[in-house]
């Protein structure tokens, strides 16, 4: 199974109504698993969107939504406030199915009034976007999912 | 009213402001580091933010993390507990500047009070009685001779942005002096990151009592009555108890109306404490003020019955003091017993590891302030105070009794605690006569190592 496969796979289990898929064929083994009330949306997770600042449970649904796919997430290295882009109406740095190069800037977390702008720790695909644009974030709050690629 | 409050601590501290923002009606939000997900404050505040990963320098005096959570919880006041940042001028002072009230006195009081030398020199200008000492910094051995000269020995050479028993050593005579002052600046300079040292009398046999002070911002200052703090190990508090033993009523007037014109001195609003050294001859001196709520606080609480983190809350918000200073009685006696996961035997060093098992005392006149519960992992990265057992009885025999009881009742598994060096102290004939003095505790952990004994 190559790249493209896999992606379409979990494009396509994130819409099904299952929690779980198995893929064993030929020494390629995959499995999927997810928390049913997820929305199949392709970025901003809802769950991740609610305030850090606010109830509880908030921290944990985002650990385990972002381990859906059981692929590597990149967390906040602080706390603040996440932007997308570098201005309002500017595309954001990383779309889903980019790739992203270690070092990459791929967001924004305005901390104090400072920008700061938050560089890849590895790279790969990016999978999925954790946060909504301009929602609060915690230190080590998943952010982002990438798929790693094979060199 | 503030509708929101940051607590910017951790452990028991944070625990008792949720409790006071909870009781207020407050919202309380609590940052904490990666290693204090579980705590009971963090579970129990209305939201959390984690800040930074377990270190203290990434988290909790991490002030742009704290800074940066205050902001997107749009939070209106941060609480600092004590420790940490709660007397850091500069955090005061940029809460001031991101329009957040700091819950404690104003910047250049705080200042002030971790300048030791200024605040002795101010107190001097308005004539509240100081240790004898020097002027300002010695900054050579022959200017600390000099001085211990003139005051006579022995003396004690003191950090000049020092604090918590760090940065101290006294020396007997001229040769150890001089070994004296370069330790202590050595370790001034470690600490504290500041080589300045001072030098005063060393009060042989002395007795720490020190004032609880409340200031509001229109000028008016009482005192909630003393607290002794004798019982230490290495200048670090093991025991407190309010009212003092020391003190008959005519003292007690004389030095809370010290501590009141030494509150004015330095225009204190707040909370914060006034610390006096008493001699054998019933003499007090001015050691130091403290900006922040104290770890003893309960003591006094039980004994006026007020509560001092509600009324920081309600003073930082601009409201009047309640009361006069003809409103504060002092009810009864309270002793408070300081709990550390600490091995006694080996050296008191800090143990972290899991709570297997903790029964905590209850019935008639014992409060626990504690943040931990069965299962609760130590961690190493901080101080290790457990709890604290407070008793509350009608004199002292009977607080005393309360306290002995409350330590036996005491069941922690999974570290070595102090528990059982408290009730040594409890039950040692000169602590339950109040016979007692700064040297109290060594003493008894040397009778012990002398004679065997576990």
């Amino acid at each position: 199974m190559d790249t493209s496969e896999l992606r379409d796979l979990i494009k396509m289990f994130e819409q099904a109504a299952i929690t779980e898929l198995e893929y064993d064929v030929e020494g390629v083994k995959i499995r999927l698993k997810k928390d049913m009330s997820q929305t199949p949306a392709a970025d901003a997770n809802p769950k991740a969107a609610s305030q850090p600042a606010s109830e509880k449970a908030s921290v944990e649904e985002q650990e385990r939504s972002a381990e859906s796919p059981e692929l590597p997430v990149i967390e906040s290295p602080m706390v603040g406030v996440f932007y997308r882009s570098s201005a309002p109406d500017v595309p954001p740095f990383v779309e889903p199915s980019d790739y992203v190069a270690e070092g990459q800037t791929i967001c924004i977390i305005e901390a104090m009034k400072i920008m700061n702008e938050i560089p890849a720790p590895m790279s790969g695909k990016l999978v999925q976007t954790l946060v909504g644009n301009g929602e609060p974030v915690e230190f080590g709050q998943p952010l982002f999912v990438l798929e790693p690629v094979q060199v | 009213m503030f509708n929101s409050i940051l607590i910017a601590n951790r452990g028991e501290i944070a625990l008792r402001i949720v409790r006071a923002c909870k009781e207020m009606g407050i919202r309380s939000v609590a940052v904490h580091s990666e290693a204090d997900f579980e705590s009971l404050h963090v579970q129990y505040a209305d939201a959390d933010i984690c800040i930074g990963s377990a270190h203290s320098s990434e988290s909790y005096l991490h002030i742009p993390s704290i800074i940066s959570a205050a902001e997107i919880a749009d939070v209106a006041a941060i609480h600092p507990g004590y420790g940490f940042l709660a007397e850091n001028a500069r955090f005061a002072e940029i809460c001031r500047s991101c329009n957040i009230v700091f819950i404690g006195p104003a910047v250049e009081v705080i200042q002030l009070a971790g300048n030791k030398i200024e605040a002795r020199r101010v107190m001097r200008e308005h004539g509240i009685p100081v240790v004898p000492g020097s002027d300002g910094i010695v900054s050579s051995s022959e200017e600390a001779l000099d001085v211990a000269h003139k005051i006579g020995f022995p003396v004690i050479i003191k950090a000049a942005a020092g604090g918590g028993g760090r940065g101290m050593r006294a020396a007997h005579n001229d040769a150890s002096l001089v070994n004296a002052f370069t330790t202590a600046q050595t370790e001034a300079e470690a600490a504290f990151g500041d080589r300045s040292v001072y030098v005063e009398k060393l009060i042989d046999n002395g007795r720490h009592v020190e004032f609880q002070i409340l200031g509001d911002k229109h000028g008016n200052v009482v005192h909630l009555g003393e607290r002794e703090c004798t019982i230490q190990r290495r200048y670090q508090k093991l025991m407190e108890e309010a009212p003092s033993t020391a003190l008959d009523p005519k003292l007690r007037k004389a030095m809370g109306k010290a501590a009141i014109e030494a509150a004015r001195a330095v225009n204190y609003d707040n909370a914060g404490t006034i610390e006096f050294l008493l001699d054998e001859r019933g003499k007090f001196y001015f050691l130091e003020f403290n900006s922040r709520i104290q770890v003893e606080h309960p003591v006094t609480e039980e004994v006026t019955g007020i509560d001092i983190v509600k009324e920081q809350i309600r003073l930082a918000a601009g409201e009047r003091l309640g009361f006069t200073q003809r409103d504060i009685n002092i009810n009864g006696w309270s002793i408070e017993c300081r709990i550390f996961a600490e091995d006694p035997d080996n050296g008191f060093c800090p143990c972290p590891g899991q709570i297997t098992q903790f029964n905590v005392p209850g019935g008639p006149g014992i409060r626990i302030d504690t943040h931990v519960c069965e299962g609760y992992t130590v961690p190493s990265y901080y101080d290790p105070l457990l709890a604290k057992v407070i008793a509350w009885g009608r004199n002292r025999d009977e607080a005393l009794k309360r306290a002995v009881r409350a330590m036996e009742e005491t069941v922690i598994e999974g570290v070595p605690t102090t528990v059982s060096l408290t009730l040594r102290i409890l039950r040692d004939r000169r602590f339950q006569v109040g016979n007692i003095n700064t040297s109290f505790v060594e003493s008894l952990l040397l009778t012990k190592r002398s004679s065997g004994r576990m």
